[in-house]
């Protein structure tokens, strides 16, 4: 079971390496969110201070959305969706698999530019570990509540309207603790309650999603 | 070792596509679906496979449902359907290795070569599925018949599409020799390839029910 997750992460990591501008968009679109609000907001230094977590948290929540439509759509066109549900292996293995490799490629490259773009807001250090800190335990939740939207809306026309309708509610609660980490940290209080709040949703959507979103990709695909 | 099914019914949208029918098929057997466009081969044969829930009537795998042992199921099946789940982005033989591993199953690159070789595409192994014509992608697809001699039954959606006459062989070879191993095989096409069964059934979905 384990060897089946090593290798479905294996073959999207081989399959995003294969085609790296769709990961680099990801990226870029996050880049170019973040670097427009100084310029648009002005720079005032305390302003950009009080506003960064928030900017920051929200663009990455959308960057990490721009690459879910993906998740599952190529694999459904091509009939390998098909084969996994037929495989031997359980298919919450496989997409918890998916899951991990769509974080690996698109969640993770913005966990390592956010520390960059923190700068341009003049965030103290410390605020930044936070930053960092709060990204880790949080775009993996992003991943995997966006793989119960992706599976939900899969062959459908539209579907990546539906997607953001459907998946951002869900993220409410995890830029609320993300950016309020870092926010706390600002004001000189200790943000680790926040972060031990993320990684409960983590826990608990670590648990669930998987199985949600292969009970939908059942019923997408019947 | 046997498929069965029972009293099988289908529906798409409110219409009925067909209903009441039952086969059969025990090891060494082939099944052959024939019918019109559209009078519901594929959605048999997803519903054999399990991909799909009949509207009435079960199948039995060995003598119990095969929605209770699905995994046992899957490790005995290979489907081949409409979509050959054929990546432009990656080789022929890393396509042949992905499809396997994914089905839950080992499958080195010198396997994988060799199969490939077994359908005519040996020179083409290196090659991003990209740039292969719909002909040898199909091929690549049905490349894990060549690989899997523990799997028991094999089926098959219009495997000899697409395909010419060489390719048709050799996919016809590797089903008979398939048979006389032991296994099954249920299988659409609108060409006329009988495959030397011990005992070849044939189903025509549109003489069974009208549509």
């Amino acid at each position: 079971m384990l060897k089946a997750l090593v290798y479905v992460v294996k073959r999207d990591v081989l399959l995003a390496f294969r085609r790296r501008a769709d990961v680099l968009v990801t990226l870029f679109f996050f880049m170019i969110v973040s670097a427009l609000f100084p310029l648009g907001v002005g720079p005032e230094p305390a302003l950009l201070r009080t506003m960064a977590p928030g900017i920051l948290w929200v663009g990455a929540l959308l960057a990490s959305m721009l690459s879910l439509g993906r998740l599952f759509a190529l694999d459904f066109a091509d009939g390998t969706l098909e084969q996994m549900l037929l495989s031997a292996e359980p298919l919450s293995v496989m997409v918890t698999g998916k899951v991990l490799a769509h974080w690996l490629t698109s969640g993770l490259p913005l966990v390592l530019v956010a520390p960059l773009l923190a700068l341009q807001f003049d965030l103290p250090g410390p605020a930044i570990a936070v930053l960092l800190a709060s990204l880790l335990i949080g775009t993996p939740v992003l991943s995997l509540l966006g793989a119960i939207g992706a599976a939900l809306t899969l062959g459908v026309r539209g579907g990546g309207v539906l997607v953001a309708i459907l998946v951002l509610p869900l993220y409410v609660p995890i830029l609320i603790f993300g950016a309020g980490a870092v926010g706390a940290q600002l004001n000189g209080l200790d943000s680790s309650g926040h972060l031990l709040l993320l990684g409960g949703l983590l826990a608990a959507s670590a648990a669930l999603a998987p199985w949600a979103a292969s009970v939908a990709l059942r019923i997408a695909l019947e | 070792m046997t498929l069965q099914a029972c009293n099988l019914a289908a529906v798409r949208g409110n219409q009925p596509l067909f209903s009441k029918i039952d086969l059969e098929i025990a090891a060494g057997e082939a099944l052959w679906l024939s019918g019109s466009n559209g009078c519901g081969k594929t959605t048999l044969l997803r519903l054999l496979c399990g991909l799909s829930l009949p509207a009435e009537g079960d199948i039995h795998w060995n003598g119990r449902s095969i929605f209770s042992q699905r995994e046992d199921y899957c490790r005995n099946l290979i489907y081949c359907g409409h979509a050959s789940g054929v990546k432009d982005d990656l080789n022929a033989w890393e396509n042949l290795q992905v499809s396997t591993r994914l089905a839950g199953k080992s499958c080195s690159q010198k396997e994988a070569l060799e199969a490939l070789a077994q359908m005519g595409l040996a020179s083409f192994a290196h090659l991003p599925a990209r740039v292969l014509s719909q002909g040898q992608r199909k091929r690549i697809a049905l490349a894990r018949l060549c690989l899997q001699p523990t799997v028991r039954l094999l089926i098959l959606d219009e495997p000899f599409s697409a395909l010419d006459q060489q390719a048709i062989a050799a996919v016809s070879q590797r089903l008979n020799q398939h048979l006389t191993q032991g296994g099954m095989v249920v299988y659409t096409t609108h060409q006329e390839v009988a495959l030397q069964a011990k005992r070849l059934h044939r189903l025509a979905l549109n003489r069974a029910t009208p549509c």
